[in-house]
């Protein structure tokens, strides 16, 4: 996979194709985020959705994780967006353009948005700096299973009540009585 | 490949979906920004994964995307039981509890 490309043992053309490659996905991804918090059509805002989430798969691959990039798959772009897509479809007055906030107030948004990204860039580059990420091998399948069946395995079974309850608190608060 | 450059694009994504929230009064597209923040954290949990080579952080992001699927169908739940009360779901206009 593409986890084991950025083994130290490559020479430095490869390592740019490399990094060229996460350049271009990283650049989608912004973007296509940028333009589902302003499209104005609820549909488009959902299908540019999947872009990020189909980037942040990739990204996973990149970083070796292959089973979380699957699942990042199977859950969001299979699930959840088929379930923003249906929430749509039944509240139809939503369907035409959003009308969004004032003017003064989308620029305090972008205000905090660029505030916080200064912040955290800054924090960021002052304390890792240039560290390497050296991603020998993909993280194997069965290490993973094997931590979230012993050592992770109260937050495991956590996890399992909480879908419970959101499965059921969602029929409760959705039905028609 | 540097940490960095994740955490960085990571930053990016959880800043424009905070913008999103902010600036949204639609509630469906406010969840939809909600879940750019999630995933920015998913990138950070496995970044940092791969960094310590610890399975903890894949293991955590995997617990984060069952979390957000969770979150996402009781928000739907709670945007439909609103369209449902008032043929609208422009959030602005849920102020019920407002003193």
């Amino acid at each position: 996979m593409i986890g084991s490309i950025l083994a130290a043992e490559f020479t430095d053309t490869e390592k740019w194709v490399v990094n060229s490659f996460w350049g271009v996905i990283a650049a989608v991804m912004i973007v296509a985020a940028l333009r589902v918090v302003t499209t104005k059509n609820v549909v488009h805002a959902a299908l540019w959705l999947v872009v990020v989430l189909a980037g942040v798969a990739i990204q996973f691959i990149f970083l070796g994780s292959e089973f979380v990039a699957v699942t990042q798959i199977l859950v969001y772009i299979g699930a959840v967006v088929v379930l923003f897509l249906f929430g749509v479809m039944l509240t139809r007055a939503s369907m035409g353009d959003d009308e969004s906030v004032g003017e003064e107030k989308r620029t305090m948004a972008a205000l905090v948005g660029v505030m916080l990204a200064v912040v955290m860039a800054v924090a960021l580059v002052d304390t890792y700096g240039d560290d390497q990420l050296i991603i020998d091998e993909p993280q194997r399948v069965d290490e993973v299973s094997d931590a979230i069946f012993s050592q992770y395995i109260v937050p495991f079974e956590a996890v399992s009540v909480l879908l419970l309850a959101a499965l059921i608190g969602a029929i409760v608060v959705a039905r028609k009585d | 490949m540097i940490l960095n450059q994740f955490l960085l694009l990571a930053a990016a994504l959880f800043c424009i979906g905070v913008y999103g929230v902010l600036v949204r009064k639609n509630g469906m597209l406010v969840l939809m920004s909600v879940e750019l923040i999630l995933n920015a954290v998913n990138i950070n949990l496995v970044a940092f994964g791969a960094l310590t080579d610890d399975v903890g952080g894949e293991v955590f992001a995997l617990f984060t995307i069952a979390v957000a699927a969770a979150e996402v169908g009781i928000g739907l739940a709670i945007v439909l039981l609103m369209y449902r009360n008032r043929r609208s779901i422009d959030l602005s206009e849920a102020d019920l509890m407002k003193g």
